[in-house]
């Protein structure tokens, strides 16, 4: 087993772990930091996949900036385990069925697809560097990426009228 | 000497490097507490400590011993695990961006040529930033878990200025990699060593850049978390001892990291100004390139105290204001001018 194999396995073990502990923390406060934890793994495994801009934009958005205002959101609340409102019993079944038929869709959906039957490129992908995804952004998807961006326009004009409501 | 394809004498050259950039951080963070005394008795016109040792230069030493001889506290209503962590966050984050920072050009020894710089990932600036990013994590649990009010105070300002600062600090960052090109600080501090310091090129960015650096750093005039008038300590209240010592300790390393980032973006990092370092034995020139770059560092470090012992901490709303109203729109200005420069040098070729 080499080096990247051993990585890649002990990165898994700690995503998943970590996505499980998000699940089953009483503290959202704890919730929040282990997600954070997993935002990170995943980070590692970009860098394995030799995605190394993908790997840091990814941790400046989720876990630098969203995850902080998730944090932030969760504090000022202060939410914890015994304020908590227990929940319908029904209400956990819904839920409970409604993921697995996700989960169920998901695999159904993505079982026979190309990519996996394609063979990770471990270290040798270079889609991911910046120079090769600058160029397939801004050559090949040109317009969807300008229309994301006014998109994002229209989602900041949206808090600021919501923001003005109040005067 | 491989073992799992990795070259173990390339791990322990950069284990050494980095045990080295470590130790050498963490000593200048200490004299800096005592620069910091020194200077501001100079400003006040005091004469600063001067008992321990010779002009008082073993302060820092009996000032390390004393918070480790402190009692220490873990307030009985506080999350433990979540009250150890923050400060060990804070440190953390504070030493993690020393990682890409090219601190000297190649020495030669023993038949290998080494780079001074732990490692010269192509993303390298943006490594920094998202380091930075992560700073406000160690403050924001500290703050959280002490469960007392004027800290969770002092960590949700730290949390929403350095979210509102990184931004027009990102900006004039983007318009700095438009003229360079690169994300490499290595590569930077080479385009600056053979051309002009990117000083030239980018002096509004440079002074958006250097305030951003000062409310990242949540140094006066920006030490709006730790306000001890209003928030009675802020994020820290609750802290004794050597985790207090963490905090205050990591607020210099960063001081000096983000003086070292400072001077490899805007003032050529190991570049010797006027002098050709070609002409020099590797070396030698490896050598005075390390000596240039800490000389530049303490120059800035000295700006980041000179600044607190001349500036009042702004009001909270004024610190919103300069960063949202002022700072965005002036480096999206600046970004749009060199942009538009960019345009018309490539056209007037």
């Amino acid at each position: 087993m080499g080096i990247t194999q051993i990585l890649f396995w002990f990165l898994t073990a700690l995503v998943l772990g970590s996505a499980l502990m998000v699940i089953f923390s009483k503290n959202p406060v704890h919730s929040v930091l282990w997600l954070i934890v997993t935002f990170f793994c995943i980070s590692g495994h970009y860098i394995l996949l030799n995605a190394q801009f993908l790997a840091i934009v990814n941790v400046i958005v989720y876990a630098g900036a969203i995850m902080v205002l998730f944090l932030f959101v969760v504090m000022l609340m202060n939410l914890n385990a015994e304020t908590e409102p227990q929940k319908n019993k029904w209400l956990k079944f819904a839920g409970a069925i409604a993921g697995s038929c996700l989960l169920l869709v998901l695999v159904a959906a993505l079982k026979d697809t190309d990519a996996m039957r394609q063979e990770v490129l471990m270290k040798t992908g270079d889609i991911g560097l910046i120079h090769n995804l600058g160029m397939v952004l801004f050559r090949d998807y040109l317009l969807p990426f300008e229309i994301s961006s006014v998109l994002f326009l229209s989602a900041m004009v949206g808090t600021v009228v919501i923001g003005k409501k109040g005067d | 000497m491989t073992i799992l394809n990795i070259d173990w004498f390339f791990a322990l050259e950069k284990l050494i490097l980095i045990a080295v950039v470590i130790t050498g951080a963490l000593v200048i963070a200490m004299y800096s507490t005592y620069a910091e005394r020194k200077v501001a008795a100079f400003i006040q016109d005091r004469r600063g400590p001067n008992r321990a040792g010779p002009f008082g230069l073993f302060q820092p030493l009996a000032d390390g011993l004393k918070l480790f001889f402190k009692e220490e506290i873990i307030p009985s209503h506080s999350n433990k695990v979540l009250f150890v962590l923050g400060p060990s966050l804070a440190m953390l984050t504070a030493m993690m961006t020393s990682a890409v920072i090219p601190w000297g050009s190649k020495v030669e020894l023993f038949g290998r040529s080494i780079d001074l710089q732990i490692a010269d990932i192509n993303i390298g600036i943006l490594f920094v930033f998202g380091v930075v990013s992560l700073g406000v994590y160690g403050i924001l649990i500290g703050a959280w878990s002490s469960n007392n009010k004027f800290s969770l105070l002092g960590g949700l300002r730290g949390a929403s200025q350095i979210i509102s600062y990184e931004l027009a600090m990102g900006i004039s960052l983007i318009a700095l990699l438009m003229v360079t090109g690169t994300l490499s600080l290595k590569e930077m501090v080479e385009q600056q060593r053979h051309g002009h310091w990117n000083i030239i090129h980018q002096p509004l960015g440079f002074l958006i850049f250097l305030i951003c650096a000062f409310a990242e750093c949540n140094r006066t005039p920006f030490d709006l978390p730790e306000a001890e008038n209003e928030l009675n300590c802020g994020y820290h209240s609750e802290y004794s001892s050597m985790k207090l010592g963490f905090y205050l300790f990591a607020e210099y390393i960063n001081m000096f990291i983000s003086g070292a980032v400072m001077a490899c973006l805007y003032f050529g990092g190991y570049d010797i100004p006027f002098v050709d370092e070609s002409a020099l034995a590797v070396n030698t020139a490896a050598i005075l390139g390390a000596v240039a770059l800490l000389v530049k560092v303490g120059l800035f470090i000295f700006l980041f105290m000179w600044v607190r012992w001349t500036i009042p901490r702004f009001r909270y709303d004024q610190l919103m204001r300069l960063g949202w109203k002022n700072l965005i729109p002036l480096s999206l200005l600046n970004m749009f001018v060199t942009g538009a420069w960019i345009l018309w040098k490539s056209k007037s070729h």
